[in-house]
């Protein structure tokens, strides 16, 4: 593929570990190869670097190395939280009724669909609006003295919007629901001071802030009980069999280190790369329309729809021109569906499959972001003109 | 080889044997070669996904796999739409008109070289290559020449007949070239995980590969019971939709006679099956519609050349005049009995395929629709 130039511009996909990160992961593989269950030395060492890194969570998240459990990914945290916390309270009181936003990640609106409707819980899906902001009023009503487990993400994958978090969380414990948020999106570029926050559990996975891929961490406030999703061994206090993976917990902790040391560095050039691009698109890209709100999104996060384009076809002529960006309704098989997320904020089906996502990242220039939208305008105007059928 | 190195191909891959080493003879010549799958039109079936049989999970997998390793990139592409529309409605419609329509045909001539192909222009592409088995040359005159695939069994230039100069200028058959033995075998040696696959199949979108099951569910006005009549109109018998039958049939009439009857037509407007003697069934001439000429010139005057009425058929020599641009007569030298309504009547000269055109209604089926109505039960 004769391709000039390679411009990644999706970040919240996923990010390229930090070589710092993979430095300190090196020796975990090769030298401290115990297993951390184990009683001797080998074990040890590999305990020590395990706890070493729940401390260094815990103290970024502002709670005790005892609220931090670790994960294969967010995926695991969200399916463990919900799952768990909604199981137990089950079986200690009879509550079944769990709310959820619609603009939630799978790994949350599945789980709850799968509870729902294989499981006998009862799922209370709320509102949002235009820009993906849940409607307070609505959410309020929807808490009833049988609510469990309120799930809402942090700030939304598709169209970045971020949720106001501490008021919604507030709303649920006046009705002694758990309130649990998906902040996979989030971490590295928002706090995740989680008494600020006021959640009762929070996931989090590395490879969104430049760690590695396949671990993530779930905080669980003291004294709430899960149920574990993954049953066997006694590891993580009993709420997650499986030995520890142990060079990628140290990575996940080094990862979120150098995020919250460079927070403001790096967040300061997300956001000025951001704004260069949304400004760019909006100006040159003819029926390009930002989604999510305008100002409460994610400093890496900048998503449009576009009229009239088909974003699969979008990606396939992005891709040959070397930019690789992603869309809601996209999908490798060629069956494009309508993105749910702009669904429920109110966009029509045909709009809902025309969404784009780009997403910078600490390696993204000024130059890159004026390809990219030199090459988007470009490629939509071309395809505008050939629209069939 | 390194002037290829800018020449962009896309090359519609299925997962299948052929497509796959067109793709690897394209990058072994150095094309800068992007990797395309359509996903075509499907089912719905209850409890479940009835896939087209041309891109189910497995097939674009296979393909996706083949594509990494060649190391091209893989693109699918949604055809859903355009090919229901063009494609499946098509079908079904010509179904109600009582002809059988052959919807690879229409594929090459709406989706591969019209839809695809632009896709692929758009693409900065300079050639659109598929897995066929036919080849392109170019006369002194500077004409493109669409020629029969080298093994001959395979040659698939029937299917392709509906291509002009535009589409061939901008068109590659990189296996045409090879005996499929030798596809297989470059297949093998180049590790391709298709190797042994089987080849694919036409009437795709038909989930479980029946068609008349797919049309009592679609189109289930068309598959109502009517009668069996003689060519004059005397009524032998009762037939279960008209689809369920083809021209030339013999058996599974449920018809008692003293000579063996086959299917001679079918008349739509009165949802008639008519059956005649094997006399009857043979016709020496055809007319075709949509007529396409390769050379994109109407020939002006009659001539001599070959006839396939099938892609299965063995060519048969003819004598060809061209009506109009829209429209040729076939004599046959000696009577044919399975020319069907709806099937293309593809020209050859030797190895090369000139055009061709659908099969319009045969004079039987005309003399039927123009005669009389024999009672009022044969109106639907």
């Amino acid at each position: 593929m004769s391709v000039g130039r390679s411009i990644y511009l999706d970040h919240s996909a996923t990010t390229p570990t930090d070589p710092r990160v993979v430095d300190v992961m090196m020796p975990y593989f090769t030298e401290h190869y115990g297993n951390p269950s184990s009683v001797h030395r080998y074990g040890r060492l590999a305990e020590q670097a395990i706890e070493d890194a729940r401390d260094t969570l815990a103290q970024i998240l502002n709670c005790k190395s005892s609220e931090i459990v670790f994960t294969s990914g967010g995926s695991e945290s969200d399916n463990l939280a919900i799952r768990g916390a909604a199981w137990t309270a089950r079986q200690s009181d009879g509550s079944r009724h769990l709310v959820i936003s619609p603009i939630e990640h799978e790994a949350v609106r599945v789980t709850v669909e799968q509870l729902a409707t294989v499981m006998g819980f009862e799922r209370e899906i709320i509102s949002v609006d235009r820009y993906g902001s849940v409607l307070v009023d609505d959410y309020t009503q929807s808490m009833r003295d049988d609510t469990s487990v309120v799930s809402i993400v942090y700030a939304n994958n598709e169209v970045g919007t971020i949720q106001s978090i501490a008021e919604l969380s507030t709303i649920a414990h006046e009705r002694n629901a758990l309130f649990h948020t998906d902040a996979v999106q989030a971490a590295g570029q928002l706090t995740l001071d989680v008494q600020k926050l006021g959640v009762d559990m929070l996931s989090i996975s590395a490879h969104k802030f430049y760690g590695p891929k396949g671990v993530g961490a779930l905080f669980v406030r003291d004294g709430i009980e899960l149920t574990p999703s993954q049953s066997g061994g006694g590891h993580e206090n009993n709420r997650r069999a499986g030995t520890h993976n142990t060079p990628s917990i140290v990575g996940m902790a080094t990862a979120l280190q150098i995020a919250y040391d460079e927070f403001e560095y790096h967040t300061t050039h997300y956001r000025t790369m951001r704004d260069r691009l949304i400004d760019g698109v909006l100006s040159n890209v003819p029926g390009a329309h930002l989604t999510g709100h305008p100002e409460q999104r994610l400093p890496s996060h900048a998503s449009f729809v576009l009229d009239g384009i088909d974003g699969n076809l979008l990606l396939t002529h992005l891709d040959l021109k070397g930019v690789a960006a992603s869309s809601g309704s996209a999908c490798k098989t060629g069956n494009p569906e309508p993105s749910e997320v702009l669904l429920a904020m109110g966009y029509s089906e045909e709009t809902a499959l025309g969404s784009l996502r780009l997403t910078v990242g600490r390696q993204t220039t000024a130059e890159d972001i004026d390809y990219v939208v030199d090459v988007l305008a470009e490629t939509v105007k071309k395809l505008a003109k050939m629209k069939i059928v | 080889m390194n002037s290829n190195k800018n020449i962009r191909v896309v090359v519609a891959m299925s997962g299948g044997v052929d497509s796959s080493v067109a793709a690897a003879l394209l990058v072994e010549q150095g094309y800068d070669v992007v990797g395309m799958m359509m996903r075509l039109w499907a089912e719905e079936a209850i409890g479940g996904r009835r896939y087209n049989r041309c891109c189910t999970p497995d097939q674009m997998a296979d393909a996706r796999r083949i594509a990494n390793k060649l190391g091209i990139p893989f693109y699918v592409l949604d055809t859903k739409e355009v090919f229901r529309h063009k494609i499946v409605d098509f079908f079904i419609e010509q179904h109600r008109l009582g002809v059988t329509p052959n919807p690879c045909i229409e594929c090459n001539r709406h989706i591969r070289f019209d839809f695809l192909l632009n896709n692929a222009l758009a693409l900065d592409a300079q050639y659109l290559a598929t897995g066929h088995y036919a080849r392109i040359a170019q006369a002194d005159d500077g004409n493109y020449l669409l020629k029969k695939g080298v093994d001959e069994h395979k040659d698939q230039s029937y299917v392709l007949s509906v291509m002009g100069q535009e589409q061939l200028s901008r068109t590659l058959f990189p296996v045409g070239e090879y005996p499929k033995t030798e596809v297989r075998k470059i297949a093998e040696g180049l590790g391709l995980p298709t190797a042994n696959k089987k080849d694919s199949q036409d009437l795709c979108f038909v989930g479980d590969g029946n068609y008349r099951r797919f049309l009592a569910d679609h189109a289930p006005d068309i598959m109502q019971p009517g009668p069996i009549v003689r060519k004059n109109g005397e009524q032998i018998g009762e037939h279960n939709g008209l689809a369920n039958y083809t021209i030339g049939q013999r058996k599974g009439l449920g018809i008692q006679s003293d000579v063996p009857l086959y299917v001679i037509a079918v008349n739509p407007l009165r949802n008639t099956l008519i059956v005649g003697t094997k006399e009857e069934l043979g016709q020496a001439s055809l007319t075709a519609n949509r007529v396409n000429w390769i050379s994109g010139k109407t020939p002006s005057e009659t001539f001599r050349a070959q006839v396939k009425i099938r892609y299965t058929a063995r060519p048969m020599t003819a004598l060809i005049e061209p009506l109009n641009d829209e429209r040729f007569r076939a004599q046959f030298d000696e009577p044919l009995r399975d020319i069907t309504p709806g099937q293309a009547a593809v020209i050859y000269n030797d190895d090369i395929c000139l055009g061709g055109g659908i099969i319009e209604r045969n004079d039987t089926a005309e003399s039927v629709i123009n005669s009389p109505l024999q009672s009022a039960e044969l109106l639907r």
